[in-house]
């Protein structure tokens, strides 16, 4: 490159990458700045003036945060089940994306905590669920694997920020660099474990709930079935969400990052887990609806009141899942870029929509038989908060993407 | 402790005598005035602000429902249903709802008393337990707490006022039953008697609908009064096991207030 057009910036770039010059740089990340300050003003109101500010009530004391936790956490699971595939089931040409699987997992699970953050009453008193930990709580099996688990992916991302050029040329960031890559199957297998658990502990938030018919559960021991659910569906769709912001990446970047044959295996490796979960979700409708029934919960009952009409099941088992599984399960749709970005967002609109359902329209639905169901849509405040965390994530994947060396396969694709 | 609970044990356990506090409401008195919410709010200081026009959001740890036979005129009749925590008990493997959810241990089921507590310091307000109630019984503080000026003088000192953000709820007036035990411990006695320990909604009703004492005790009237064939217990068939019941002569007011009525017809009596 001729070093006159070359970035102010060149000097902290990876080498033999191409990359825009500074000040477009900086007006990009100043645009995600606007939004992303009107998320902070909804934060700081949420704190400052309490809750109130929101559209939650005592009818929903869970809304659009708990269900943007849930399904964040879910397209995050791609994080380690990419570290999973690639060290400890060794698909060695995952290795050319799991950098970037870690750098969205760091986004996603920095987000689901920085919601739950803004999402508690109290937040000063966070600490309390480690501190009066009650071992029979989902909730506190979610917060203690959830923290160590994001702990695990710091650890992960950290040799890659290690690797930038400037700063691997320091002796001791080197040779730590150098010891934590040593050390990622270990750190990859301890964060395989917790993730198995937190993801699942999600799904026993709503499952363990045996006064709400909608979503509770039966299971094994003291997990119900949603426990299992909900770990087989993160890991349905977080491969898909890996690659979903990888092509994003590529659309901004305009230009190929990642081969397509990794891309492929992540895919497939989606799409029949896909399909295993439908099946199982399938079958776990089926009894769940039997043994509803059996309490005096038909399910017209859940289904009563619009907008959570019977659509509502058909389009998070059909349209969202039916489809997207075949078209991952199918090379040549699967190998057409456009139909498998199409699959992609289908298969995680899906996963949002399951969260959605499992958290919120469980409290839509009325339990006794003289209560009355309310609405419940998001105000501002909520989806600003939200969305923060989007503007604030896009900012992390930019700075990476600019100063870190993570496509290993981009010097090839795209030789200067 | 927890199995003498469960077995009915009456042995002295502790500081103190065994309990199981309960209440049973007569749908057929009431008649829907409200007094025992407002003896609630009283007794209790709940916060309450100038505009309570957004009832999702206001707190009432005693609310009374108001439910309807659904039929025209003239056979339309009505039924008022008070509200208060059921102190679910749970059984088998499901304990108390809210209970086992509440990540930080803040919310507990006292095994001497049967009543279900609320640690509003310890709260920090993820709202799991209003989740898993389905009595919807569990209230949060959307505000602070403001009272109109010099009201605060007439707050219950026995009673904590909630700052915002934490999660609050019926506690059978607890602090009544404290201050009884003191009393009768001073009296040299280790059981509460029934008069000692009432609500302040059991009092405050001017139809003497509800009634409220040891359902574990012979001598206590819910002792008799729970048993009558026209009791029942909201979404009983959900297994939460509450301690609050309910009697009612109309079979479709019976019939209302669970998601079934599987034991209906057996001995009940229609209006």
């Amino acid at each position: 490159m001729d070093p006159a057009s070359a970035p102010f910036d060149s000097a902290l770039i990876p080498k033999g990458v191409k990359r825009c010059q500074l000040k477009w740089f900086l007006l990009w990340i100043a645009v995600l700045n606007g939004p992303l300050m009107v998320g902070t003003v909804a934060a700081l109101m949420c704190w400052g003036l309490a809750l109130n500010v929101t559209n939650l009530s005592n009818n929903y004391p869970f809304g659009l945060w708990i269900a943007a936790d849930l399904g964040i956490i879910a397209l995050g699971a791609g994080a380690f089940f990419t570290g999973f595939l690639r060290y400890i089931v060794k698909i060695d040409d995952l290795k050319h994306i799991v950098n970037y699987a870690v750098i969205i997992g760091v986004v996603c699970y920095a987000s689901a905590q920085g919601i739950l953050g803004i999402d508690i009453g109290q937040p000063l008193r966070g600490w309390f669920i480690f501190w009066h930990a009650n071992v029979h709580s989902m909730l506190t099996e979610v917060a203690f694997c959830i923290t160590c688990y994001f702990m695990v992916l710091c650890i992960e991302y950290l040799p890659l920020i290690l690797e930038n050029r400037q700063v691997y040329k320091l002796g001791f960031f080197h040779g730590m660099a150098h010891h934590l890559h040593e050390a990622m199957p270990t750190i990859a297998a301890i964060g395989v474990f917790l993730s198995f658990f937190h993801q699942g502990s999600l799904g026993g938030v709503p499952g363990v709930l045996y006064g709400r018919p909608f979503a509770y559960r039966e299971g094994f021991l003291v997990w119900p079935w949603t426990f299992f659910l909900f770990i087989l569906s993160a890991i349905a769709c977080g491969p898909c969400f890996t690659i979903l912001i990888t092509r994003i990446t590529e659309g901004f970047a305009r230009k190929r990052l990642v081969k397509r044959n990794v891309i492929d295996i992540l895919a497939k490796i989606s799409g029949r887990l896909l399909v295993l979960y439908l099946v199982l979700k399938t079958l776990d409708t089926v009894y769940w609806i039997a043994m509803a029934g059996k309490v005096g919960a038909p399910l017209s009952s859940f289904y009563a009141n619009q907008p959570y009409g019977y659509w509502v099941l058909i389009t998070e088992l059909g349209i969202l899942g039916v489809i997207p599984a075949i078209l991952l399960l199918i090379r040549k749709t699967r190998q057409n870029d456009n139909v498998l970005i199409l699959a992609c967002v289908l298969n995680c609109a899906g996963i949002f929509m399951n969260r959605w359902i499992m958290t919120v329209q469980s409290l839509a639905v009325p339990v006794m038989p003289f209560d009355r169901f309310i609405s419940y849509h998001p105000n501002w405040v909520e989806y600003a908060s939200t969305f923060l965390f989007v503007w604030a994530g896009a900012i992390v994947i930019s700075l990476s993407y600019r100063y870190l060396p993570i496509f290993s396969q981009e010097k090839e694709l795209n030789p200067l | 402790m927890k199995e003498a609970h469960h077995e009915g044990d009456e042995q002295h356990q502790g500081h103190g005598k065994i309990y199981k506090f309960g209440m049973v409401v007569d749908l057929d008195k009431c008649t829907g005035c409200g007094a025992c919410m407002v003896a609630c709010m009283a007794e209790n200081n709940i916060a309450f602000r100038k505009d309570e026009t957004n009832k999702t959001r206001s707190n009432f740890w005693m609310r009374v429902y108001k439910i309807s036979n659904g039929l025209p005129f003239p056979d339309t009749e009505i039924s008022y249903i008070p509200r208060p925590c059921m102190h679910c008990e749970g059984h088998g493997h499901h304990h108390t709802p809210c209970v086992s959810v509440c990540p930080a241990t803040v919310t507990d089921y006292n095994h001497e008393t049967g009543i279900v507590s609320q640690i509003y310091t310890r709260c920090f307000g993820c709202r799991y337990c209003m989740a898993a109630c389905p009595y919807h019984v569990r209230v949060f503080n959307w505000w602070d707490a403001k009272w109109p000026k010099g009201m605060e003088k007439y707050l219950n000192p026995d009673v904590s006022p909630r700052m915002r953000g934490v999660v609050e709820k019926c506690s059978f007036c607890f602090h009544r039953f404290q201050r009884a035990k003191n009393k009768a411990f001073t009296e040299g006695r280790r059981e509460v008697r029934e008069d000692e320990y009432q609500t302040a909604c059991t009092q405050a009703c001017p139809a003497g609908a509800i009634t409220f004492g040891d359902l574990k005790n012979p001598e206590h009237r819910v002792y008799k009064l729970k048993d009558s064939p026209n009791a029942f217990r909201l979404l009983e068939k959900l297994g939460t096991n509450p301690k609050v019941y309910y009697v009612s002569t109309r079979a479709w007011v019976r019939k209302a207030a669970d998601v079934y009525v599987g034991k209906e017809g057996e001995g009940a009596t229609c209006a």
